[in-house]
């Protein structure tokens, strides 16, 4: 699901430093579309997971006020070389997506 | 408290329920992760009225706290991507909220931290018009918070 997600996760010391963007629209329910007039229904990422090397590290719940295309940046202690950073998402239709990047 | 209630309660289960226990367990683990994530806070992210989400939330008492650090800018031209940045020093950060207090539904996220996780996050969120942005940080279960006013020149809700 690489076209739906990004990560990058840079180790400085024992400290995962991760930077992620979801490519989603985030539509708030409120926006029309320019063309038809129709308002366009509500779209938006719901939860966010990461793992480190499996263990929940972050556990998130969001709005659609959250960017479109969410970028989320975090940082895990006791991390290191060859360890495993996995993030995922699910939204309110039910689509989900995740990512999983070696720490190098 | 008297040093013999403190003393620990020998388990009373039987053989045959802590196998049932074991097994529970068991099969918890081999459950993938987001099933075991919490529910999505309808009530909280639905609510319209601040007062309204912070009670979904549980925080019914919040004290100002100058250990969060709240990083956002002082104008954003595109309410669509307001740049915001949290760092607690609050010792022992459960959880991080922003609130958009201006915004139609209020509460923007939650982020619940486990293990060895930093108490930062960073992040882009969507504000309807100039707004304090506010911050919460669960800590102990008890609730802190910082507040930062952001003008938005282009609001990001609609369009």
């Amino acid at each position: 699901m690489a076209d739906q997600m990004k990560i990058r996760a840079t180790l400085q010391n024992d400290v995962a430093d991760v930077k992620v963007l979801m490519f989603h629209p985030m539509e708030t329910g409120l926006r029309k579309d320019p063309s038809s007039g129709d308002i366009i229904p509500l779209h938006f990422i719901k939860k966010v997971f990461a793992t480190h090397n499996g263990k929940t590290v972050l556990d998130a719940q969001w709005s659609q006020a959250v960017s479109k295309n969410p970028f989320l940046n975090f940082r895990v202690r006791g991390a290191k070389a060859g360890d495993k950073i996995a993030v995922g998402w699910e939204d309110n239709k039910g689509e989900k997506a995740s990512i999983e990047t070696t720490l190098g | 408290m008297t040093i013999e209630a403190m003393k620990p309660q020998p388990l009373s289960i039987t053989g045959s329920r802590r196998r049932t226990v074991l097994g529970l367990l068991a099969a918890l683990a081999a459950f993938p992760l987001r099933v075991l994530a919490a529910e999505w806070n309808k009530p909280a992210f639905e609510a319209h009225a601040i007062p309204d989400a912070l009670k979904a939330i549980g925080a019914t008492s919040i004290a100002e706290s100058d250990k969060i650090e709240l990083k956002a800018p002082e104008i954003a031209e595109n309410g669509a991507i307001v740049p915001v940045e949290i760092t607690s020093r609050i010792p022992g950060t459960e959880a991080v909220y922003i609130i958009a207090e201006k915004n139609p539904q209020p509460l923007v996220a939650e982020f619940d931290f486990a293990g060895a996780t930093d108490p930062f996050i960073s992040t882009r969120i969507k504000m309807g018009e100039t707004a304090r942005v506010r911050v919460i940080v669960r800590a102990g279960g008890k609730f802190y918070a910082t507040a930062r006013e952001v003008k938005v020149t282009i609001g990001g809700c609609g369009g």
